[in-house]
Formats: C-alpha cells, structure tokens, sequence
C-alpha cells in the first residue's frame, strides 16, 4: 500500500516538476549504464529516499515504458546503485528520472565511448569481410601478395575516409532537407566514382611515385562493395558526422587488416600441397571460413563495462 | 574486374549457346569468381538466394538492353560512368520495388540488393558483351549470367539450408539439424568452398574423358578455368 502512495506520488511530482527543469538536472551529476543491469548514478546531495518506486526508469526511444527498478543501494559517495529487471545496452541512451526529490537526466555513454565502440566493432566484430561478406571480389583479387595487400588496405581507407564524409555531408545537408532520399544509391556510387577518378589524376600530376604505387588500387575501389555499403548502413541509421567517420575508419581499418591476415596465409598455401581440385579459388574460400570462424570469438568483446 | 576475356568472335553466338554459357561454362560464381558477396551473404536459405537471384537476373537484363540501345551516343572515354549510372537507376527500381512488394524478404536482404550496383559481373558483361553486340544477342548473354547467378545462389542456398537447418525452403525435410555450421557466417566460406571444388573436379574428370575418347576441350572450358583462379 505504502509502495503504491508513494509511485502514486511519484508521478504526481513528476507532472508538476516536469522533467529536465533547471533545479532537476543539478542533482545527478552523472549516469553511467553498468552491464548488464545495473546504472550508477553520482548526486550532488545524499539523497534520504532511496524506495525503488522513487525511480523511474525508461529507454530514450520509449519513454512511456518504464523499465522496473529492482533494487536500490546507497553506496559512499553520494552514489546510489540501480538495479533493472532488462538487459541493458551501454551504447544505447537511458533516461532517470528521481520522483523525490525531483530530477532527471538522460543516459548516454561518453561520445569518445560511443566512437571507439563503432570503430572497433566495425574492424573486429561485425568485420565487413569476415561476418558480413562484403568486398569479397577485391578481397580475393588483392590477397595473394603481402605488399599488394598493404597498399590496397592503405589506400582503401584513406578513399573510404573520404567518401564517407562526403556521402553525409550531401546525404544530411542536401538529399533529407530536398526529400531526394531515393536517389541515394546513384548519387553515393556516384560519388565513389568521382571521388576515385579525381585523386587518380591530382596524385598523378603531383604525386608521380605515390600514384605509381598505389595509382592500381584505386582503380579498382570502384567495385569493392564496402565503399558503397557504409554510406548506405550511415544513411539507414541517420547517423551523425562523428558516427559515420567512425564507421568508415573502423570498415576500412578492418578490411585491411582482413587482407593483410588472408596475405599472409596465402603466401603460405602457395608452398602446400593442395588437392587439384581445390587449387587457387576455393583453398582460398576455405581459409577465409577459418579466418571467419577466429573472428567470431570477437563477438564477447565487450568494452563498455 | 578479373574476368578474362570471353567470346570475342565477330558473330553474335546462338540464343542456345549464351544462356548455356552463363550458367555452366562461366558461371558468374562459380567460375569467373565474380560478384562473390551476396553469394556469401544471402544463402543461408533458399528463398533469400531467389531473391537477390532475381533481383540480379533482371538489373543484368535491363542494363545490358540499355546498354545495347543507347551506346552510339556513349562516347568510350566517358562509358565506364554512365555504365554505372544505368545499372545504378535499374537498382534504384527493383530495390523499391522489392521493399514495397515482399517487406519481410527485403529486411534480410535489403542492403544486399542496394549493392548490386557494386557487382563486377553486371559491369564486366556490359563491357565485355553488351557495347559491342546487337541487342537481341546481348539480351541472351544477360539473361544466361542472370540465371546462371539465380542458379549459383540456389545452388548453395540449398546446400546451405539442408545442411544448416535441414530443411529446403522452409519446409523441414529431417527432424534435426544436422551441421548447424553451415548456416553461420563461416559455413558460408566454407560451402562456396567445397562446391567451387566439386564443379572443378566435375570439369577435370569431363576434360580428361574427352581426352581419352580422342576428342580435344572445348575451348569455352579451358578459357573457364582459367577465369576460376583469378
């Protein structure tokens, strides 16, 4: 019964104070999302009610669907321990709200945080070769020498980088405000093909050596699918110019380091004795299901803790 | 783009000929090892590889058909970007038009089709067939790659979805699952693997029965091979 009062006034206080007011923010200094279930808060002041019911939980996409507070635990400091009856998701955005005294604050893990997650879940755990299969023409084509694997890797990212930001910049700021959403398939191959040709003629009239080594690569970046899924995966989660560079350097780091591994063990094969029938392509096939396989054990990186 | 040169004859070859090419002696995947990704990607069942499969079949079609119609005005210097631009607008269609007919299928396989504009296949066989054959030949050889890419994803769909789930198109054929391997990312890799293998073997044991009954290849076959290692 009591239990019931007070949630009763909880949201009685919350209507009145509304959420987000001047004197509201100040309390929670900070909020961080512990995983799996647990969120640390650090108050400006003890706070003497410390009754689960007095907190209120939600998800930033669903405020109206409170995620149930199990437990509640002081700890010193002016910390207090939440504990949730939900899996919670560090890269994902929260928001607490305290009935009593009144307060709010949203949940959301450090942009830095948020960055490096993208970067190294885009390089090692969903790496766009090994989980998501993509690039796999360019990736068989270039892997059979080291150096031709290191100068496609240098190079793709550096086209990748580029590309990336151009796609948001014009995707944000032109296409979404003139409704030309549709038209994004043209315009990011687009892109990719003149952003390809115009460094191939400004490093060939300035950078002749540069150009000698890595001028054949570039060419053929025109047909790795990687470059044209990023700003395709950027456009469908409307993602921001930090995000969608983090992701472009994260895709392209991890396609390099995909080639520069698959070099490395083809180089190798080349002095086994293979069976005829599994000479060149499919040997090749075999060791990137390995490679695939070593890098699903990525998959428990976790470093949001 | 990896692929060999193929067909440079001066006659247009027959209706028969193309669609037999695309799908046996260079089969986009299994052969010319083109457009590898979705064959990678989609083939955890059936009814994804039918999908891209037609998806694919029909962007080669019309952009092959384009091609055949529109390249005297395509000046040479500039064909390259306007073969883009053409596959990418008949991409453009289909995508839409599979995301607003069959939404469930297009979920999975959404960003898979987009990349079709990505495929070395369709841009090889523009360059290598479509700008200089007349249209009604051009319009086989796109239909023949198209199919042998529908086959090629059926193919290892199939493979895939018995071995990983036991089942062929959503209908359970075993009780259990045999080798839940195959329908991971890695089993994949491993599929294209050993089916590229056995068509290989097939091709040899072929090549050496011929042999023997005193027969030279085909030269079709050889030229295959050879498109296979690189």
């Amino acid at each position: 019964m009591a239990r019931r009062l007070a949630a009763l006034l909880a949201v009685g206080v919350l209507l009145t104070a509304g959420p987000g007011s001047a004197t509201a923010a100040d309390l929670i200094r900070g909020a961080r999302v512990l995983a799996p279930d647990h969120v640390r808060l650090t108050l400006a002041a003890p706070i003497s009610n410390v009754a689960p019911a007095n907190f209120r939980f939600t998800e930033a996409r669903a405020p109206d669907v409170p995620i149930e507070v199990r437990s509640v635990e002081a700890q010193p400091g002016n910390r207090v321990l939440l504990t949730v009856d939900a899996k919670l998701d560090p890269a994902a955005a929260y928001r607490i709200e305290i009935a009593d005294p009144p307060a709010a604050r949203d949940v959301r893990p450090a942009p830095w945080a948020l960055l490096l997650t993208i970067i190294l879940s885009a390089a090692l755990i969903n790496n766009f070769v090994f989980t998501r299969y993509l690039g796999l023409c360019i990736f068989f084509g270039v892997s059979k020498r080291r150096d031709t694997a290191v100068g496609m890797g240098i190079t793709f990212t550096l086209v990748m980088i580029f590309s990336a930001v151009l796609s948001w910049a014009l995707y944000t700021l032109v296409m979404t405000p003139l409704k030309l959403k549709f038209l994004q398939i043209i315009v990011f191959i687009g892109i990719v093909a003149f952003l390809v040709q115009a460094l191939d003629t400004i490093l060939k009239k300035t950078h002749r050596s540069l150009h000698q080594r890595f001028g054949v690569y570039l060419v053929l970046i025109t047909t790795n699918c990687i470059i044209l899924a990023v700003p395709l995966l950027n456009a469908a989660a409307n993602a921001g110019a930090g995000e969608s560079l983090a992701l472009a350097v994260g895709s392209g780091v991890g396609f390099a380091l995909a080639l520069f591994l698959m070099s490395c063990a083809r180089e190798r094969v080349e002095l086994a004795r293979v069976p005829k029938s599994f000479e060149g392509l499919p040997i090749a096939f075999a060791l990137a299901g390995l490679f695939a396989l070593a890098f699903m054990g990525f998959s428990g990186l976790n470093f949001m803790r | 783009m990896s692929g060999e040169p193929i067909l440079l004859t001066d006659r247009p070859p027959s209706a028969k000929a193309l669609l037999l090419n695309g799908i046996f002696a260079e089969n986009p995947v299994f052969r010319l090892a083109l457009s590898l990704c979705p064959a990678v990607a989609v083939t955890t069942t059936v009814a994804n590889g039918i999908m891209l499969g037609v998806a694919v079949l029909f962007v080669q079609v019309a952009s092959s058909v384009t091609v055949a119609l529109t390249r005297q005005w395509i000046h040479p210097r500039v064909r390259i970007p306007i073969y883009t631009i053409i596959i990418a607008v008949w991409v453009s269609t289909i995508d839409m038009v599979l995301a607003g007919f069959y939404p469930a299928l297009y979920a999975q396989v959404g960003l898979y089709v987009k990349l079709i504009v990505a495929f070395a296949i369709i841009i090889s066989r523009l360059e290598v067939f479509a700008s200089r054959m007349p249209l009604i030949p051009t319009f086989w050889d796109g239909l023949g790659m198209g199919l042998g890419f529908l086959f090629a994803l059926v193919v290892i769909g199939a493979f895939r979805e018995l071995l990983g789930s036991g089942a062929i198109l959503g209908h359970a054929i075993t009780a259990e699952k045999p080798l839940l391997f195959f329908a991971l990312p890695a089993g994949g890799f491993f599929s294209i693997a050993l089916l590229m293998a056995f068509f290989n073997f097939v091709e040899a044991r072929m090549l050496k029965a011929r042999a023997a009954a005193g027969r030279p290849g085909a030269p079709a076959a050889q030229a295959a091979s050879g498109g296979a290692h690189g």
